[in-house]
């Protein structure tokens, strides 16, 4: 009783095989570029639409309002990668603004950025490891650090913005480097290492490993509250480093109102890159491009003379209609 | 076909309740269904056999209205063609199907979710009690120890299937598919599954029973269909089956010595690898353990699911917080409990669980194979030896022969067979002295099994010690020196070996159940 034992030719299974190959480049390119073409698209249509978005100077204005955002976001990739979030990125900005610019009006004016980026360190290690060692929710952490944080930002400024005409680091926030201002330096040398490590290192592996499945990483032998210690502390590092270019640009910080809100611009740019919010997936490139389009969005509908009200509204729905465009093109490669 | 006659005991000649012919579709990329054809009759058991993407997903896809076919095809239901362009013609036709992941909502009660889309109403309000009556009927005709009032999330899975099963026969389903119903079911509950399967049987029911597990065709199928790379090979009558007919028809060659057992002809086992003293985690599932491993043996681990198997691997790797007792590596005691420190001292364990605990489903073949071992490969400052990386995953999937077109596949898209071969090679690259493998043969192909037996027979006569937890028990009793038995949270026994008792099916299931046979 058994027949029918019919093989279809090769040639053409091979055919098929062929073009199925191909298919698959194109869609993993496609993914590669993720949200790349959005933004060239807009770039194009502001340019169109007023003449001038696509100058040189604008373009270094554009650059300039993203560097903070990109930094924040750099950090908020690694976190989101690992399945977590960090909402207190914008007060911590704030503490590290506060404390910079205080020192540089002491004596001990050098130890300013230092003991800023470390005043970063130690909060980002104190969320970390409330989320790696008491296992809280890191929503819940952050959350409660970002108001507590809030509160340590005005008291270390006496709840007045603090001033400095003669910073000593003000040249990071107005000097460039070869024609290209150095806070898009430092924006892009972040993206760097960022990539390096996510990419190069065996850390990166661990990173994206504890985020796609968290019980997997345990049982292969992995340190989970190593790798989740390094992306809150790295989160920290990069919003106080966001503190310091922030205070270099305006010569000042105000504990109360300086990065309000910022955290939800690092997330919406991680998110726009096309990284996952349950971890796993994603790439610091994306959150690149996630920052470029919403700083090319804010100056785009300026230069069309929108008003603020609208910029919110048209910001948002840009926001979530990308996404959903991103989810709707890669429906196809599901994972099963 | 004279032989059917022997089952069949009207010699009347009536279509079957379903035939297929022709049945071919083309996804964009590979033809999964080749002119596959498949019958059932009234009254019998057919089972659908094939190995992982061989198409029996496919067809019954096509079956339930999921998939259309491409043209050309035929399906017959009592010998009229029928169109089934959806998941409700193939109802109206009388076809219900079971799928592993049950489709029940699991916050309504069992009557609503028997009722649920065809919910009865009196007078424009909804007829609860009529449909509690109704349920009441069919549940006590399954024999089930449930009510119709009783919240669907406090059933047992077994329970659920019934209420599946339940609702099929509610709707007047003259065809029943049930997709491997067993898997996650207990020896008991799998018995009482098949009782009601031979009962449906008896009533004139049809049932196409999608298996892995020999055992489980043996006893309950009339028929036997085997499909092959998306076309048909054949049917066995029940008189016709064995094991060795079974496979060739599956993989389309012999498969010399399915069961791989040389080591032993080759040494006898060494010094102790892995010594357990009073293993225990308080007593909620592990009682205090003792086992030993030797160097080139295959130990098994047999007993019912929930006997404290998985509880008890897990503690000797660390992966959960332990009471008492020690754990010896090599000589070594493991200071710390943490999968890390066991990893160190060269002992792994493979999950019972794969994709939940066990693979990165997002991430690529290399990547997985090398998740572990990346770390020692390292370069200076933690930096990945990429090359490094490609020769292990290039290695590791000849050695297995993993199917997958690149190593920079993600390993979410292979079959569960070639899945399991990724996470066997990260532990394998690990080179461990160890190695414990948790139902390592669970929901894959019998190709895919033959290759991990021959692993496992190749770890044994390099000297490794290998622990295999198993519920397959052809399996253990074909690989293993000796079976440790467990039951209730004791290990009860110990077949083979010095013990005096041989390794067999009833020596293993008497140590298991405690009841003498």
């Amino acid at each position: 009783m058994i027949a029918n034992l019919n093989t279809p030719g090769l040639p053409a299974s091979d055919a098929v095989a062929l073009s199925a190959a191909r298919r698959q480049r194109l869609r993993t390119a496609l993914q590669v570029a993720g949200m790349l073409p959005v933004l060239v698209l807009i770039c194009i249509a502001f340019d169109l639409a007023t003449g001038k978005f696509l100058t040189g100077r604008n373009i270094a204005i554009v650059a300039q309002q993203a560097a903070i955002n990109i930094v924040l976001g750099a950090g908020m990739t690694f976190v989101i990668l690992t399945g977590g979030i960090d909402l207190a990125v914008g007060a911590v900005l704030a503490v590290s603004a506060v404390t910079a610019v205080t020192l540089s009006l002491t004596g001990a004016a050098w130890m300013a950025i230092p003991v800023a980026l470390l005043s970063g360190l130690a909060l980002g290690a104190l969320n970390g490891s409330l989320v790696a060692f008491f296992r809280l929710p890191p929503f819940i952490v952050t959350l409660g650090a970002m108001t507590a944080v809030r509160g340590l930002a005005r008291l270390l400024g006496n709840d007045t913005t603090v001033f400095n005409a003669e910073l000593p680091f003000a040249w990071i926030g107005n000097a460039q480097l070869f024609g290209i201002p150095w806070l898009v330096v430092i924006a892009l040398a972040v993206v760097a290492v960022s990539w390096f490590i996510l990419r190069r290192t065996v850390l990166g592996v661990r990173i994206y490993g504890v985020g796609g499945n968290p019980d997997a990483a345990r049982l292969s032998g992995i340190k989970v509250w190593a790798v989740l210690m390094f992306a809150y502390c790295a989160s920290g590092v990069l919003a106080a480093l966001g503190g310091v270019m922030s205070a270099a640009r305006t010569y000042s910080a105000n504990g109360a109102q300086l990065g309000t809100g910022y955290e939800l611009d690092a997330i919406a740019a991680v998110i726009l890159g096309g990284t996952s919010f349950v971890g796993g997936i994603g790439t610091i490139i994306g959150t690149l491009v996630g920052a470029l389009i919403i700083a090319v969005l804010s100056n785009g509908l300026i230069l069309m003379n929108v008003t603020e009200i609208w910029q919110l509204i048209i910001k948002g729905l840009v926001i979530v209609g990308a996404v959903a465009l991103d989810r709707y093109r890669n429906k196809g490669s599901a994972r099963t | 076909m004279g032989a059917t006659a022997m089952f069949v005991p009207t010699p009347v000649v009536r279509p079957p309740i379903l035939e297929m012919r022709g049945i071919s579709k083309t996804f964009p990329g590979t033809k999964a269904l080749n002119d596959v054809r498949l019958d059932v009759r009234s009254g019998e058991i057919l089972a659908l056999m094939g190995e992982n993407g061989a198409g029996k997903s496919t067809l019954m896809k096509v079956l339930s209205g999921a998939y259309q076919a491409d043209p050309g095809g035929e399906i017959l239901i009592d010998g009229q063609p029928v169109t089934v362009g959806g998941p409700q013609d193939a109802r109206d036709h009388g076809i219900a199907i079971i799928y592993q992941e049950l489709s029940l909502l699991p916050n309504l009660t069992v009557a609503e979710n028997i009722f649920f889309g065809r919910e009865r109403s009196r007078f424009g309000l909804v007829d609860r009690a009529g449909m509690r009556e109704d349920c009441r009927g069919v549940l006590q005709r399954l024999g089930a120890t449930f009510g119709p009032e009783t919240l669907v999330r406090d059933l047992s899975i077994a329970e659920r299937q019934m209420v599946e099963i339940a609702r099929a026969l509610h709707t007047r389903s003259k065809l029943l598919v049930m997709d491997e119903p067993t898997t996650t079911l207990s020896a008991r509950e799998t018995d009482r599954l098949f009782a009601l399967m031979r009962q449906l049987r008896g009533e004139g029911l049809a049932i196409i029973y999608i298996s892995h597990r020999m055992d489980e065709i043996y006893a309950l199928a009339d028929r036997v269909a085997v499909l092959r790379d998306g076309s048909y090979v054949g049917t066995l009558e029940r008189e016709e089956l064995s094991a060795d007919r079974l496979v060739r028809m599956m993989v389309g060659r012999d498969l010399a010595g399915f069961y791989k057992h040389d080591h032993q002809n080759l040494r006898s086992p060494g010094a102790p690898v892995l010594e357990v003293e009073g293993l225990t985690d308080g007593g909620r599932r592990v009682q205090p353990v003792s086992l030993t491993l030797r160097a080139g043996e295959v130990l098994g681990l047999a007993g019912l699911v929930g006997a404290g198997r998985t509880e008890l691997a897990r503690l000797i790797y660390g992966a959960d917080p332990l009471a008492g007792g020690t754990v010896r590596v090599g000589g070594a005691t493991l200071t710390r409990p943490t999968p890390a420190a066991a990893l160190a001292a060269g002992l792994a364990y493979l999950t019972e669980d794969r994709k939940a605990q066990g693979l990165f489903l997002d991430m690529s073949v290399q990547d997985n194979i090398n998740f572990f071992v990346c770390g020692d490969d390292a370069r200076a400052g933690g930096l990945l030896d990429r090359g490094r990386g490609r020769t292990r995953a290039g290695d590791a999937i000849k050695a297995l022969g993993i199917r997958v077109d690149r190593p920079s596949t993600n390993v979410g898209a292979l079959s569960g067979g070639n899945q399991q071969k990724v996470l066997l090679s990260r532990w394998l690259e690990a080179g461990p002295r160890v190695l414990i493998l948790d139902e390592p043969t669970r929901g894959i192909d019998i190709g895919a099994k033959a290759e991990i037996y021959r692993t496992i027979d190749r770890l044994a006569r390099e000297g490794v010690g290998v622990l295999v937890i198993s519920s397959e028990l052809p399996e253990l009793i074909g690989i293993c020196d000796r079976v440790l038995v467990m039951r209730e949270g004791h290990i009860t026994g110990e077949v083979g070996g010095d013990s005096g008792r041989p390794v067999t099916q009833e020596n293993i299931m008497a140590l298991a159940t405690g009841v003498t046979l």
